[in-house]
């Protein structure tokens, strides 16, 4: 099969991105800045991610549409606000996870982004989970524009006035040019910032905007030093079909009024591990020194016992040391235990730690 | 001081009498990318040719450092290991990875010269 290329493509190659083929489509992984400027800009000013290769699905319907969707997504659904959005799962019977995704009420439904990997199986589920009742659109002629650090609030209030007003986890939809545009307050760094869907025939003009602002395109490469300095998962690493939200740690969205009344896909398996407890556990890494932690890295305890793997680890630029997530047996879980990790045969000291790695000061960086 | 001679695996060779000092190519740091963790062989340690003599890690990937000649590590650059990034800055220069008492002198002859490389380096990155 063909790559794909998203609607920036041309942009990326003006802007000399090396490519990468991920999920199907030729992606840039950095420009010629590098990852970590590319991550530090971020930080401090404003970084543009082209996330097109992502899923964008729209289901339409009433009230049933809500009680359907309860019975999928362990989520308070009824009660969630036009314009608002949630983080969760979809799960298998036995509560592992197929896929992490944001679902936003929209008016006459939802709409739900997910990951470029798992859209296409994840269509095929919700609808046959959804029995074929709903209209469904996995929506490949729009673009999804992420906006994120310090100054993207005021780029994107320059070029789309009322964005200012939105709320974290909530969105709305503007006009610009004549095209409608579906702006969330949201995204997958740790800093303040947007996803603006709109149509591709729009997008490169748009994002062109952006950059004429001061923001400037960022890669894979630095998104996912972001997300792993923010603790924040990626499906394929910290999450997959063997993990359940529990043992990813992720039960804060879970929604409570839900565990009570149970009822959707895995609920039973989540509330045992929610009573019971769970034998492994996500919890993030930071190993001593410089050394960095790859995925599958081994963990060990200090009597060399195996105790888990890593999942995700590289150099965090802000933290300015390495990093990693991973799992290990839920009574070495603890902050601050000491473990090893092998890294080409050698056992190197490391420490359990809360998550985030990087919290944002709210304070005005300067480059 | 002779010329620079360079391998395969994007190292870079100096020879002074009978100590090189070795490094890597900035081709193998624009293919890397950031490098952000640098680790260099023993001082004293006997490396063999082609074998590894070190590691380098950039934010996306681990490669290890090979060196092109035999011969025992006299002195290393530990300034690349407190500040990698000074690899990317200067890699055929002050970011010097470790100098060897050389072995044997005509392992030299198996190496590239500028020219070669720089034509391998397009040909392997094409």
């Amino acid at each position: 099969m063909d790559t794909k290329k998203t609607s920036l493509y041309q942009l990326h190659q003006d802007s000399k991105a090396k490519f990468v083929e991920f999920a199907g489509y030729q992606m840039p992984i950095q420009y010629s800045e590098g990852i970590v400027e590319e991550h530090k800009f971020t930080r401090n000013h404003s970084g543009i991610f082209d996330v097109s290769h992502m899923g964008q699905l729209f289901i339409y319907g009433q009230e049933d549409l809500v009680d359907d969707l309860e019975r999928i997504f362990p989520l308070d659904l009824k009660n969630l606000k036009l314009n608002h959005s949630k983080y969760s799962f979809l799960m298998s019977d036995n509560a592992g996870i197929y896929d992490d995704l944001i679902i936003t009420k929209i008016k006459d439904g939802f709409l739900i982004i997910l990951n470029a990997a798992c859209k296409e199986s994840d269509y095929k589920i919700l609808k046959r989970l959804l029995n074929d009742k709903y209209k469904m659109i996995l929506d490949e002629e729009r673009s999804l524009i992420a906006i994120q650090g310090p100054k993207s609030v005021e780029i994107l209030k320059s070029v789309i006035q009322g964005v200012e007003n939105l709320n974290f986890m909530s969105g709305n939809w503007f006009t610009l040019d004549d095209y409608n545009i579906y702006v969330t307050r949201s995204g997958y760094t740790g800093e303040d910032g947007f996803e603006v869907s709109l149509t591709n025939e729009f997008a490169d003009k748009f994002t062109r905007r952006l950059i004429d602002k001061g923001a400037k395109l960022i890669g894979l490469g630095a998104r996912d030093t972001l997300r792993l300095e923010a603790g924040l998962c990626l499906y394929g690493h910290e999450l997959s079909k063997d993990k359940t939200p529990v043992e990813a740690n992720l039960k804060w969205a879970i929604s409570k009024e839900r565990i009570l009344k149970g009822n959707f896909i895995g609920s039973d398996i989540i509330t045992k591990q929610l009573n019971n407890g769970v034998s492994k556990i996500r919890v993030g890494i930071k190993p001593e020194g410089r050394i960095i932690a790859r995925e599958k890295t081994k963990i060990y305890n200090e009597t060399d016992l195996e105790i888990g793997e890593i999942t995700s680890g590289t150099f965090g630029p802000s933290v300015n040391g390495p990093v990693a997530m991973g799992y290990v047996e839920n009574e070495f879980s603890k902050k601050n235990t000491k473990i090893f990790l092998e890294v080409r045969g050698k056992k190197h000291p490391a420490t359990i730690c809360g998550l985030p790695f990087y919290k944002k000061s709210y304070v005005k960086g300067v480059i | 001081m002779s010329e620079v001679k360079f391998s395969k695996e994007h190292e870079w060779i100096k020879l002074d009498g009978d100590i090189a000092t070795i490094g890597i190519t900035k081709h193998a740091t624009e293919m890397l990318g950031d490098i952000v963790f640098a680790e260099l062989p023993e001082k004293g340690s006997n490396v063999e040719k082609d074998g590894t003599a070190g590691v380098v890690e950039s934010t996306k990937a681990a490669s290890d450092v090979y060196t092109p000649v035999s011969g025992e590590v006299v002195d290393l650059n530990q300034s690349i290991v407190d500040d990698p990034s000074k690899i990317n800055q200067d890699p055929e220069s002050s970011a010097w990875f470790f100098k060897l008492k050389i072995k044997d002198k005509s392992e030299m002859d198996t190496l590239m010269n500028k020219a070669e490389y720089d034509k391998f380096a397009k040909e392997s990155s094409a």
